[in-house]
């Protein structure tokens, strides 16, 4: 089971929080702060396994991590999972966040929180992982866009205009949050 | 029109509403003031959801959840949230259903209200709604939920599209979690899922089972076949991962498996590419060979094969593979250390690794790979890391681990205590700051103490440390090691006839900088100068030199009084006390008289260690009873404020005894003698000890304390010169390394000395050995440790236990709580009236159209009959704990109705032992054992492929062949006698010709779950009894034996609510008595009542479990209690309650323990049954066999044989009494002769006989 996954940046800003064990918004906030605390300080050639995080879990978790660019992605899970096997369920993730946004960087994260959920909600559900293709989980969360664009209809047409001129002082999108493609050359994606 | 103005004004309002993407983009901008800008946002959210545009509502939630992840509370927007998700749009109903996921828990009230809106969702045409449905269910579910919707859902594992199977499948797992009861029902469904022809269902339902398993494996041990089969065939390295870590949580409950798999994983460890794949392989292959303990030598080749693989792993680059690989190794280390021992190397090379988990992982292996031999290279290797380990926290894991490392198993791995004295005394001088000190000074004190050979060089090395604390002290404090000087002390003081110069070690212990050490070691340099000063005295007054006597008077008067002033209570009592006799003393001393002996009397005595359990062995003296109130208990008005101090007090010293007791009867005297003995022998042949009954003083006489203390190193081991040319940091301290290269040499002559004395062959095995050694690491370990002699007779001081204490080897095991414990569930045994899903019954307007479209015909016949059935007999023809009944609702027993059972030709392989579990799940035995037969038929070495698969799909139409085995076993075939002749029963006819469609095969596996003879009909018997009732609601119990617990018997209650209203908060409470207690959830006090984890919906039952402790089982026992509830309805509610007392019989306490003639008569004859005890009932109209059955129903008896009109029958309580019956017809009634080994309990059995036949 995974019991929580997190993304985070280099300071411990949270960019996702899902948990699939109830824990308070004060609770969670200080389990960010400390899984921050025990992954931040760790050099990027060592390894991604964690165990000892007091706040979530207890000995049979352990916390499993990837950092990308500005990103850590955590997921913390008990052991009936594999390690390495979470560790490609995170690539999966990440490529097929890379997918739907079109060269994900941290400020998609940032801005489209609610989208990131939707499609973690197409790979993991209820801590139990739920789909592992792809292809599958692109074209179920397409779908689903879609779906929400065609009820928008032209109701929505107004509040795209609005948004249209809203993003043209966004700051202009640094092009080195960008998400470098990271390759396992040793774990043949899941299928 | 007006509509449409409406919509554009709205959306035209919408566009100067901030969505989410504004509200982060301020947040940002507002990085000084954000919280100042978070509060004016909630406000604005909070105009937003009072508005009623969907739309503004949505986005107003989107937001929120933004602001949830940062940290703020949302719980206040619940219902808006619901608001939102029932919204029509899919948009905002997934914006709702997210929003309920990330902020809903199960304590989240308005939950209550989304029953039905979830299961409307859950039925829609539209496939994401449904699926927005199940992802935010899965996040929020509730026991309520669970039970409300599980219909909805397991109807739902059936769509035809996959995306919403796998969906339903997965969040069945969170449903058996919320709602337990559901497991059995839905079980077959979920089984069949495993063979889903979609990959993703498939893949959820081997999750979901592996998830289950996992918790409680033997349950899940049947369907090995189906995961066998699919290990082979799958090619999804997800499901492929999940089942092999479902076998290795399998393994060690059949080892059989593992021989099966051994084959297929070494396959896949070949063959895979997966690094992923690989790894889960070799660890249930470790897994496999850690469940072969004995008679497995051909294996090693597996051992062999993953420790090179493991090798692989952890010399690759990547350092997640190393650090798994370590973890792995450490695994193989439990079984078998010698294959993970050749690799100390690779192991050792870790420990410079850079990254600090992959150390400790190292570390943790090196723990396990001590031996005798190696102990002090490992320890050197570690001791270097220490003095170079960067960082302070790794440092402190090494340091620990060097101590756990030497301290282990009693010090079993050291042979030369000096040297261990040495690296402890080194480890103080580490660099940089440590957490440790008081741990070294402890093994400082526990090595002085316990090993007495080693005394008078651990004193020395004290005295040195002592002496030199003002060169090391400021290193020491830094260090945080000046705890050291507190175990030096002591030992200096306490060995003082070992010291060399006593006067200058003294002037050291009272010097003018011990007054900057913290206040606990002065006090301790204080008392322990003064054993010192003692013991010199006691020198010099033998010398006859009363100068020397005077000169020592005059240093320590001199030094004490800056110890008089000190500000420390305890420093300032002990130096004012010490003066105060030095003046005396030295009064006496003027006089000319000597007072070395009233010193020495001071200090007489040697303080030996105590064990660590002495405590809890002190016996309750006789007469004393302390669980007897003192005084009269406080009355419930004064329960307020201080009274719950003396509350807790008292309970913990309750479960203190309590426990202590209970520890001493668990084990026969037969069990305490045999493992008193292994441990004896282990003892004897372990060197650390001396067996107890030498006589210490022989071996040691100077060891005795202070009565010979002229007496000095006489016979002791030569303590070796100091070895001057080691570069020391303080002179007189020596050095581990010494040790190292003296063990090295003494080895190596001890093995040249063997080599001149055996032959050729042997000769050959000694150079290699030699070689190995040659080469400073890896060790090749030719011989074993039995060999290494320790450099000292090393006496081990037995620790003390308090006089009469017995003698126990059990430690106290702490109870754990699982909250998975409801989910275990006997899964084989067919589904019953009981085994139903909730009909929904409230709060429901209509039941789902879908529901029933979906369901497959038959089912839903069943279920119709279900509901019939339960109307028609309300009253349950009940056995133990586990009812079945009607068994043809079962897709499982179907399917073990037709499978085949016993392979004749592996009969040898099949006898499967009649265990006391089979026996006393009474009417399940069968149907299990079949089971069982049939796992064993395809375990069994010669079924290949084809027996798996036959299993597998569970077919043959083939009679099951089950008389025509000759080769079972007596006990079996007994019981398929009995099977034959219940085939008669009429009650089974009654049940068929309710059931004429029931398919005969189903009949044939029903056949198999009833038992007992039974010639004429008797009406279904239960052994509910009722406890009490009222207006609202009625409570019946029935009491069940929990297997394994000799201590503890288990009452369930049904409560049954009368009337149409709600009944909640039923609270359920008894006086306890002293040997029958309520066991309450920890924490609360006797009083507490239990909470009754359920709300009884009107017109509804629902069944709970307590558990109750008992001492002794040959008194019924009568409980007087309480429930309380409250009744609600619309006017309100209105707390009520109702006094029951809660009849306990010795029956109670029986369980149905299997026994054969033989066993019975010679229990008979043995006269280990001596109580005697017989009746005669009345009762001209009772059949025998009624009689035989009712006897055995309600009594748990067991039928060992029957001739005609007699017959023996047999129980066991929980605490292993013997109860045999000698059953006769007689004219007019029945006899009954009983023999037991308890008289009480036997008479009150007796009596309960006749009450049942009243």
């Amino acid at each position: 089971m995974i019991k929580a996954i997190l993304v985070f940046n280099n300071h411990g800003k949270p960019r996702l929080a899902k948990f699939f064990q109830h824990y308070s918004e004060d609770e969670q906030q200080q389990i960010v702060r400390e899984t921050f605390h025990l992954v931040s300080r760790r050099d990027d050639n060592v390894c991604s396994f964690l165990e000892g995080g007091t706040l979530i879990g207890g000995s049979d978790y352990r916390l499993i991590y990837r950092h990308y660019a500005t990103l850590y992605f955590v997921f913390c899970v008990d052991s009936s999972e594999s390690e390495l096997g979470i560790l490609d369920l995170i690539q999966v993730f990440v490529e097929t966040l890379d997918r739907c946004f079109e060269n994900v960087c941290e400020l998609d994260l940032i801005f489209h929180v609610d989208k990131v959920h939707f499609i973690l909600s197409e790979i993991v559900m209820g801590g139990m992982v739920l789909e592992t293709n792809m292809n599958e989980i692109v074209s179920r969360y397409m779908e689903q866009d879609k779906l929400e664009k065609s009820e928008a209809g032209l109701s929505a047409a107004p509040a795209k205009a609005a948004a249209a001129i809203k993003n043209i002082d966004l700051p202009t999108l640094p092009k080195d949050l960008k998400i470098p493609n990271i390759e396992l050359p040793k774990l043949p994606s899941f299928r | 029109m007006a509509l449409t103005l409406k919509k554009v004004k709205g959306s035209l309002d919408r566009m100067f509403d901030k969505n989410m993407q504004d509200l982060v983009r301020g947040i940002r901008n507002h990085k000084e003031s954000e919280s100042r800008y978070i509060a004016g946002c909630v406000e604005e959210i909070k105009s937003e959801l009072k508005q009623d545009n969907a739309a503004i509502k949505a986005n107003a939630v989107n937001k929120l959840i933004y602001l949830q992840m940062l940290g703020y509370d949302i719980s206040w927007a619940a219902f808006n949230i619901i608001e939102v998700m029932s919204s029509p749009k899919f948009t905002f109903k997934r914006i709702g259903y997210f929003a309920a996921s990330q902020s809903f828990h199960s304590e989240t009230d308005v939950l209550m209200l989304t029953t039905n809106m979830i299961r409307k969702d859950l039925g829609s045409q539209t496939m994401y709604d449904t699926g927005v449905a199940l992802s935010g269910l899965s996040c929020f579910i509730t026991p309520d939920l669970a039970r409300d919707l599980v219909n909805d859902i397991l109807a739902l594992m059936s769509s035809t599209r996959p995306y919403i199977r796998k969906r339903a499948v997965l969040i069945s797992y969170k449903i058996f979690l919320a709602y337990p009861d559901a497991l059995r029902p839905a079980f077959p469904r979920l089984k069949e899922k495993l063979e889903d022809p979609d990959q993703g269902v498939q893949s959820a339902a081997v999750n979901v089972i592996c998830e289950l398993a996992r918790k409680n494996p033997k349950n899940y041990l049947s369907l090995a076949p189906i995961f066998f089969k699919l290990m082979t065939t799958s090619t999804n390295n997800w499901v492929l991962i999940k089942i092999i870590k479902l076998f290795g949580a399998l393994t060690p409950l059949e080892p059989r498996l593992g021989k099966k798999l051994i084959e297929p994983l070494t396959n896949l460890i070949h063959s895979t590419s997966a690094m992923s794949l690989l790894y889960e392989c070799i660890n249930t292959v470790i897994q496999v060979l850690i469940s072969f303990t004995s008679g497995m030598t051909d294996h090693s080749s597996s051992i062999q094969l993953c420790v090179q693989k493991l090798r692989i792993l952890i010399e690759d680059a990547d350092q997640n593979l190393k650090y798994l690989g370590l973890l792995a190794m450490s695994r193989i280390l439990k079984s078998h250390p010698k294959a993970v021992q050749s690799h100390k190397d690779l192991i050792l090379q870790c420990l410079d690794d850079k990254d600090e988990s992959i150390r400790l992982r190292a570390l943790d292996l090196l723990f396990g790979m001590v031996s005798k031999k190696n102990l002090m290279e490992i320890v050197k290797k570690l001791m270097v890391h220490v003095n170079k380990a960067e960082g302070s926290q790794y440092r402190d894991e090494l340091l620990t681990k060097i101590i756990e490392i030497c301290s282990q198993q009693n010090y079993q791995y050291i042979t030369n205590f000096e040297w261990y004295v040495t690296v402890l005394v080194e480890l103080t001088r580490t660099e940089g700051a440590t957490r440790h000190g008081s741990l070294i000074s402890s093994q400082i004190l526990d090595v002085a103490i316990r090993v007495k050979t080693i005394r008078p060089f651990a004193a020395k090395q004290m005295a040195v440390l002592l002496e030199n604390s003002h060169v090391i002290a400021s290193q020491l404090q830094r260090n945080g090691m000046q705890e050291v000087l507190y175990a030096a002390a002591y030992v200096c003081g306490e060995f003082a006839q070992f010291i060399e110069s006593p006067s200058s070690l003294l002037n050291a212990m009272l010097s003018h900088r011990v007054v900057s050490l913290p206040a606990h070691i002065q006090a301790i340099y204080i008392q322990n100068s003064m054993k010192l000063f003692a013991s010199a005295v006691t020198q010099a007054e033998e010398d006859e030199d009363h100068e020397k006597v005077e000169e020592l008077l005059k240093l320590v008067m001199g030094k004490l009084p800056a110890f008089v002033q000190s500000g420390d209570l305890e420093v300032q009592e002990r130096a004012s006390c010490i003066l105060s006799m030095m003046k005396y003393a030295s009064k006496a001393q003027g006089k000319g008289s000597k007072v070395a002996g009233d010193f020495n009397d001071l200090f007489k005595g040697e303080l030996n260690p105590v064990a660590p359990k002495a405590q809890k062995k002190v016996p309750v003296p006789e007469g004393l009873d302390l669980d007897a109130w003192i005084n009269d208990p406080p009355s419930s008005s004064e329960d307020d404020v201080p009274t719950t101090f003396n509350y807790k007090l008292k309970d913990n010293v309750d479960d203190f005894y309590s426990t202590k007791k209970e520890k001493m009867k668990e084990l026969s005297p037969e069990e305490r003698k045999k493992m008193r003995e292994q441990r004896i022998q282990e003892q004897a042949s372990n060197p650390n000890y001396l067996s107890s009954s030498k006589p210490k003083r022989s071996l040691h006489p100077m060891a005795n304390g202070y009565q010979e203390p002229g007496d000095d190193t006489g016979d002791l081991p030569p303590v070796t010169d100091i070895d001057i040319s080691i570069p020391l940091h303080v002179p007189g301290m020596t050095s581990s390394d010494k040790y190292l290269r003296q063990e090295q040499d003494r080895r190596r002559r001890r093995q040249e000395e063997r080599k001149k004395r055996r032959d050729e062959k042997e000769r050959k095995k000694d150079k290699k050995g030699r070689k190995g050694r040659k080469k400073g690491r890896q060790v090749v370990e030719e011989s074993p440790d039995e060999d290494i002699e320790p450099v000292h007779a090393v006496d081990i001081v037995q620790e003390e236990m308090p006089e009469g204490a017995v003698q126990t080897d059990s430690e106290d095991d702490t109870k754990k709580e699982d909250i998975y414990k409801a989910l275990d569930i006997d899964l084989e045994s067919p589904l019953t009236a009981q085994d139903k899903l909730p009909t929904p019954t409230h709060r429901v307007a209509k039941e789902s159209p879908q529901k029933g479209d979906e369901e497959p015909e038959e089912k839903k016949k069943k279920r119709k009959k279900k509901e019939k059935k339960k109307k028609e007999k309300k009253t349950r023809h009940h056995h133990h704990h586990e009812k079945h009944e009607h068994p043809q609702e079962s897709l499982l027993l179907v399917d073990e109705g037709e499978e085949p059972t016993v392979a004749a030709s592996n009969g040898d392989d099949v006898t499967t032992p009649v265990t006391s579990q089979d026996k006393v799940n009474g009417h399940q035995d069968a149907p299990k054992e079949k089971d069982k037969e049939d796992l064993d038929f395809w375990l069994s070495p010669g079924s290949g492929t084809t027996g798996a698969t036959a299993a597998v799909n569970g077919d043959g139409d083939a009679p099951s062949p089950k008389q025509d085995t000759p080769e079972e076993s007596p006990a079996k075939q007994h019981r398929h006698k009995k099977k034959k002749k219940h085939e008669k029963s009429s009650k089974h006819k009654k049940h068929r010709k309710e059931r004429e469609k029931s398919p005969e095969k189903a009949e044939t596996g029903k056949e198999k779950t009833e038992e007992r003879p039974s010639t004429p009909p008797l009406p279904a018997m239960t052994r509910f009894v009722d406890l009490g009732e009222n207006e609202h609601i009625g409570i019946k119990y029935e009491t069940r034996v929990i297997s394994m617990q000799e201590k503890q018997i288990m009452v369930a209650l049904v409560f049954q609510n009368n009337v149409d209203k709600q009944l909640k908060s039923i609270e359920f409470n008894v006086l306890d008595t002293l040997n029958t207690r309520l066991i309450r959830a920890p924490g609360s006090t006797s009083h507490d009542p239990v909470k009754i984890p359920f709300i009884l919906l009107p017109s509804s039952g629902n069944e709970a479990q307590l558990l109750f402790s008992v001492v002794s089982l040959n008194m019924p026992q009568r409980l007087r209690g309480t429930v309380t509830y409250i009744l609600k309805d619309e006017e309100g509610s209105s707390q009520h309650k109702l006094d029951f007392k809660l009849y306990l019989p010795c029956s109670a306490y029986l369980l149905t323990a299997p026994c054969n003639s033989e066993r019975f008569t010679h229990l008979l004859s043995s006269g280990e049954v001596s109580e005697k005890s017989s009746i005669r009932v009345n009762a001209p109209d009772l059949k025998f066999s009624h009689a035989l059955q009712k006897i055995c129903f309600y009594l748990k008896f067991s039928v060992v044989e029957r001739v005609d009109d007699s017959a023996s029958l047999y129980a066991a309580t929980i605490q292993q009494h013997h109860v045999c019956l000698l059953i006769k017809a007689v004219p007019n009634g029945i006899s009954v002769d009983g023999k037991s080994t308890d008289s009480s309990l036997l008479s009150n059995i007796l009596d309960e006989v006749k009450e049942i036949f009243k």
